[in-house]
């Protein structure tokens, strides 16, 4: 029987895994539909609507699972690692009331309005609504990454008895890795609606839908694709920079380097032994690793062995790591392939299709793996040198949370299939719907009606 | 500031967290009663009924967030001890919660063939979160203990508590709908109201003879006469409530918000009568309020953030309920 500490481990990766999956795609899907409804205002162009119409649904969905995993998250706290808020509960307390108090209920009551009430207010509250509801997520993002960021570098505080106490809220707030985590993640969103939008879009000219939404939405999602993943890349490397200086054994880890070198290979691939602290069947590249992080051909790296017991397991973070710089650099090909073929020729060839379609949850295999690499980076520590994660783990009975654990995860398998299953269908229903009102502006329109449509979008 | 002292920071978050908890009652109470007396026989009555809470299900669920966090942030140590105590209830609360959340949306959205399980898992969810939320109320009522007769007492309380929400979730559809599915939501009113009397005359004998202290507060004057007008006002209500069910529906459609209206006095009437009766214990006979306040400089900067931005909620919730009042129509996506 596994422990309290496995399984409650084990029970939170599974939730905040499964979590983070929603607001990855509603933070950045919020404001693209505050683009199509700004769109529209000026436009009046009913295609923006449609565009509208259809996003919209896949927000609501993606939302409503985002709140009810997140609801799961903020009990967990107190069920699973009361130590956590005993400790430093004074800093994250706030920091979590805040986020609840400015974005969760702005974005909940907003929601409503922006989903039912396009007849019921005016035109202008209902765009409020929609701008309030992205800036909702934003903000909710925005805190509980201030959160994460303190527990990897944590500033601003005093111990008192074991008890941290907040001596400078704007330390705090703006500690040092937040900047860049902040950056990395909306980046991130904003990449995986991207690949979702253009996966989807795909999917329905692929089949045959020869509407001007879907092609819009093809356009505008691959051109902003091919100018945010490389974004990614240069923010992604600040970001590494950011936590070699405050975090090296993470690096440490992230590269594959078990002993202090100078002049450290960049490792492509191998298989880390934890046991003989070296890597197996490793592809190098001379001093490569050096140059990134250090500038300088011979500089000086921290291997895993100047940590002892206080350095993360390799592997995890080690392949974690490369899994999302590999989805990054694909992402990166893809965009920029189909976007000048977009460019020149206005339509993608059937492969290109077939590739975008294959991409449609990229972004989420990118982000995941990529918190995978910062959370398990941070181990054995929960709040980086100050708590152990040991330290803060309940008492509950391992039975109990292994009971809990079995109807999560089985809870969460049958979600995903039912969500990713449900997009598709609501994109194939797109396809065929045929009805065709102008009174309503954003109503499907007839198949056929396009091709003769004037109006540029 | 010398008023914002350490005890009375811990009595205001006391009063906010029961603040948001009695809000979450009345609120998500109204969505999951409607939930839990879905009428599945008929697909346009299940739609209308969604529709009516559809705009608002998601902000009224926020305030358990709310209630979750207060206790969270301002409580830590009562928190921990709660929670521990009531883990598998609460893993089955947000298991409940979890299914009919997403019911919600994918019943809109799947083939149609599908929606009528999205439906069951609508009705399901509500049901397990509401008996659940009556179940960790009974034990919390039973001082965190299981044994054979608190946990008998716990699943008296989750039915209870379950009837309370299908009462408040009928007099909410009372209020939104007309014709025949109104005339179901009465009689169905009807019924829980009987059933939500029952369990708060139970609940109200047991409480006093369990809990000491509680027994003190109620028959210790001059308080007590004070104390006293809860029950009296909670009873008449119920009295009110079975007048007024009795001539629904009225030309015009006068009076249809009344149920709804006294349905929110008897959730206040009971969740002041229970508040007063633990005060000022957060864990009952463990842990008073005081004890288990975290620390001041904390409390204070969120209680500033409070002052301001609850009235703002306030605000902008008024405008959501004014965009969608009257009659519930069909749910259209925009």
């Amino acid at each position: 029987m596994l422990d309290t500490l496995l399984l409650s481990r084990i029970q939170f990766a599974a939730n905040i895994s499964f979590h983070i999956l929603f607001p990855t795609i509603t933070i950045a899907l919020g404001w693209l539909l505050v683009y199509f409804k700004i769109r529209f205002d000026l436009s009046q162009h009913p295609v923006w609507m449609r565009a509208y119409r259809f996003w919209v649904k896949v927000f609501a969905l993606t939302f409503a699972l985002g709140v009810v995993s997140g609801i799961t998250m903020s009990f967990q706290f107190g069920t699973n690692w009361p130590g956590f808020m005993e400790t430093v509960g004074n800093i994250a307390g706030p920091l979590l009331a805040y986020e609840i108090l400015t974005a969760f209920f702005l974005e909940a009551t907003m929601l409503g309005i922006m989903l039912f009430g396009f007849n019921k207010v005016p035109r202008w509250l209902h765009t409020l609504a929609t701008l309030l509801v992205a800036l909702g997520t934003t903000l909710s993002a925005f805190w509980i990454l201030v959160l994460n960021s303190w527990m990897q570098t944590p500033v601003g505080f005093e111990m008192r008895d074991g008890v941290a106490h907040a001596t400078d809220w704007l330390a705090i707030i703006f500690n040092p890795s937040f900047p860049y985590r902040f950056t990395h993640m909306l980046f991130a969103s904003a990449l995986t609606v991207c690949f979702l939008v253009a996966g989807i879009s795909a999917y329905r000219l692929y089949r045959g839908d020869n509407k001007k939404a879907p092609r819009l939405t093809l356009k505008t999602a691959l051109f902003s694709a091919a100018v945010l993943a490389p974004s990614q890349a240069f923010i992604g490397d600040l970001h590494g920079l950011n936590t070699l200086a405050h975090q090296p054994q993470k690096v440490a880890a992230m590269e594959g380097l078990w002993h202090t070198e100078k002049g450290a290979p960049l490792v492509l691939f191998a298989i880390p032994d934890a046991e003989t602290q070296t890597n197996r069947f490793a592809i190098e590249i001379p001093k490569l690793a050096s140059l990134i992080l250090t500038h300088e051909l011979e500089g000086e790296l921290q291997g895993i062995s100047d940590f002892e017991d206080a350095h993360p397991p390799v592997a995890p973070v080690f392949y974690s790591f490369r899994v999302m710089v590999g989805t990054g650099i694909a992402m990166i090909l893809v965009a920029w392939w189909c976007s000048l073929r977009l460019y020149r020729k206005n339509e993608l060839t059937p492969l290109q299709y077939k590739v975008l379609m294959g991409m449609s949850f990229s972004g989420w295999l990118a982000t995941l793996a990529g918190w995978y690499v910062t959370e398990i980076g941070r181990q054995p520590y929960l709040v980086y040198g100050v708590l152990r994660t040991s330290e803060a783990v309940t008492t509950v009975a391992s039975e109990q949370v292994a009971l809990t654990l079995i109807m999560y995860l089985l809870l969460y398998a049958v979600l995903l299939v039912a969500y990713i299953k449900t997009l598709f269908w609501l994109a194939k229903r797109a396809i065929d719907v045929e009805e065709y009102d102008l009174s309503l502006p954003g109503l499907p329109e007839k198949k056929t009606e396009i091709a003769t449509e004037g109006a540029r979008v | 500031m010398s008023l914002l002292t350490a005890e009375n920071l811990a009595l205001v978050f006391a009063a906010l967290t029961a603040l948001a908890v009695l809000l979450y009652a009345i609120l998500d109470g109204y969505d999951l009663g409607v939930g839990i007396t879905l009428p599945m026989k008929q697909e346009a009555w299940r739609d209308t009924s969604i529709a009516s809470i559809g705009p608002f299900w998601d902000a009224n669920e926020t305030w358990l967030v709310l209630a979750v966090g207060l206790l969270l942030v301002a409580f830590p140590a009562a928190h921990s001890a709660i929670l521990h105590a009531l883990y598998l209830p609460a893993a089955l609360l947000l298991i409940g919660l979890i299914l009919r959340g997403v019911a919600f949306d994918f019943r809109a959205k799947v083939k149609p063939e599908r929606k009528i399980h999205w439906d069951w898992t609508f009705k399901c969810g509500s049901l397990l979160a509401t008996f659940s939320q009556g179940f960790m109320l009974g034990i919390y009522v039973m001082g965190l203990e299981y044994h054979i007769g608190s946990v008998i007492f716990a699943c008296f309380s989750g039915l209870c508590v379950t009837a309370a929400y299908a009462m408040i979730g009928n007099a909410w559809l009372i209020g939104k709908t007309t014709g025949d599915l109104q005339f179901h939501a009465i009689r169905q009113c009807k019924r829980a109201g009987v059933w939500t009397l029952a369990g708060i005359l139970t609940v109200s004998a047991i409480n006093p003879l369990v809990n000491a202290n509680v027994y003190q507060v109620w028959t210790e004057p001059p308080l007590a006469y004070l104390f006293a007008a809860i029950p009296l006002l909670c009873f008449a209500m119920f009295a009110l409530g079975y007048l007024a069910l009795k001539r629904l529906p009225l030309p015009n459609d006068r009076g249809a918000w009344i149920p709804f209206f006294i349905c929110k006095v008897i959730f206040v009437c009971s969740f002041a009568g229970l508040a007063l009766s633990f005060y000022p214990f957060v864990v009952p006979n463990q842990m008073t309020l005081y004890e288990a306040a975290s620390s001041k400089e904390s409390l204070t900067i969120i209680f500033f953030g409070a002052v301001i931005v609850i009235p703002i909620i306030a605000a902008y919730t008024a405008v959501a309920y004014y965009a969608f009042r009257g009659k519930a129509d069909g749910l259209k996506y925009y």
